[in-house]
């Protein structure tokens, strides 16, 4: 058994927490100046420029590049070999929420109750999905959340009979309905197969790779770069001004389904799309 | 182009879907629960945390700032989420709104109506934005935090014209 004490897990989780909020991801960046390098439509250059300028502002000054910080969202992969001293996993990743968001100057923009609207104040609480792996580490990814892209998110229970230019027709309809909401350029996360539930985990997870790396199975990696041909013919453009960088990438994400079914969750995220992962 | 705000109905007569341009001087933050109190003051006939007339709003929730610093990080948020508040707003006189995102068709009649213009200020850059903001003053809903309503004081603020006094959209446009 390999102890891990609940304040390593709260120090770790308030370090990602501003770290993720302030450095825009080197393979986001990369993927950004690619792009602008690309881009046909002058004020879209522009916008790409300017997206590079504030990631430097932002990292130089240590402040959020975007205000909106997000909900705090977690995949957790917890060896079976680890035991967790002196409290609860979840209260410590909680806590270093609280900590992260207060000591970095985050905003705080979760609120308690959806209908009753509530701020709490402390950005708390996370979102955190877990899952149990073999071995000794404990493996914490956290991708902060924006709602702008969030809102524009949906999810489709396919009829086994629509297919896969069902999911085709449905991650360009979403993506097209979106618009400028989502702070293009964007990356879009599909999930495909499981339940309902697990489908949307599997479209949320998606946005946690590294842009650049595509699906292991060169089925899905051809679908991906597919899409991502034919979301950015759609003209949309840095900022929805119109140009060919719509999307840095496409993520998909696949799990078993049943015989009667055909999940599809599509979620997307804005072009600083923050992901970070320790191992403990 | 260069404008010292506020606005007049000249200089917006002078903006097109598409123009690039600066600002400077004042503007209000409101988002989601400013605009919802606001207009239950004004369906209970109190007076606003200030006079729309003439001014512009910026619709933006920003961080904290840091010790030494005006603001945090400030960008726009979706403007579309204000759209049912926004054309009561606009016929008592509101100029111009600063967001991110398409708008709704009653909000582009009650802009043509009231010769208004909407403007972009670009998704996710809230870093570059904070550097444009040379004071800051929170002057109504301290409870809403990051939702309050501030005053700030903005120079030379980048900005793109979305959509003109004569409901020209740089979105359709652009998707054209």
């Amino acid at each position: 058994m390999k102890m891990i004490p609940v304040s390593t897990v709260v120090e770790a989780v308030r370090k990602m927490c501003m770290e993720a909020n302030y450095f825009l991801c080197d393979d986001v960046r990369a993927a950004i100046e690619c792009a602008r390098g690309r881009e046909s439509s002058p004020i879209g250059r522009d916008i790409l420029k300017d997206l590079i300028k504030n990631a430097d502002v932002a990292k130089e000054e240590e402040i959020p590049i975007c205000q909106d910080t997000g909900m705090a969202v977690f995949f957790v992969r917890l060896g079976q070999e680890v035991q967790i001293e002196g409290g609860l996993l979840t209260d410590a990743i909680n806590e270093g929420v609280r900590r992260g968001y207060s000591d970095g100057y985050l905003r705080k923009s979760v609120l308690s109750d959806p209908i009753r609207r509530e701020n709490t104040g402390d950005n708390t609480p996370a979102v955190i999905h877990y899952e149990m792996i073999q071995g000794d580490r404990l493996e914490i990814t956290f991708a902060p959340k924006g709602f702008g892209s969030e809102n524009m998110s949906a999810l489709k229970m396919l009829k086994p009979s629509d297919g896969l230019e069902g999911v085709k027709q449905f991650v360009l309809d979403t993506v097209r309905a979106a618009g400028s909401n989502p702070c293009p350029p964007i990356v879009v996360g599909v999930g495909i197969g499981g339940t309902m539930e697990k489908c949307a985990c599997l479209a949320k997870y998606a946005l946690t790779r590294n842009l650049g790396e595509k699906n292991p199975d060169p089925f899905y990696a051809q679908i991906e770069e597919e899409l991502l041909a034919k979301i950015n013919a759609l003209g949309i453009g840095p900022q929805g001004f119109g140009g060919d960088t719509t999307a840095l990438a496409v993520h998909v994400e696949t799990f078993a389904t049943h015989i009667a079914g055909l999940p599809c969750a599509v979620n997307i995220n804005c072009h600083v799309t923050r992901h970070k992962k320790v191992v403990l | 182009m260069n404008i010292t705000l506020p606005f007049t109905d000249e200089i917006i007569s002078q903006l097109h879907a598409g123009d690039r341009i600066t600002i400077s001087g004042t503007l209000y933050t409101a988002r989601d629960a400013a605009h919802k109190r606001m207009t239950q003051q004004l369906c209970g006939g109190a007076s606003l945390p200030f006079d729309p007339k003439g001014q512009t709003i910026y619709y933006a929730g920003p961080c904290p700032a840091k010790p030494g610093h005006v603001i945090g990080s400030c960008g726009p948020t979706t403007s579309g989420r204000m759209d049912a508040y926004t054309p009561a707003l606009l016929d008592l006189g509101l100029k111009a709104m600063v967001g991110k995102g398409q708008r709704s068709k009653e909000v582009v009649d009650a802009m043509v109506r009231n010769h208004c213009v909407y403007l972009g200020a670009i998704g996710g850059a809230g870093a570059l934005y904070s550097k444009c903001i040379t004071s800051m003053e929170v002057i109504a809903y301290e409870d809403l935090g990051p939702e309050s309503v501030k005053k700030l004081t903005v120079k030379d603020m980048p900005l793109t014209v979305i959509i003109d006094c004569r409901g020209n959209n740089l979105y359709d446009l652009a998707a054209k």
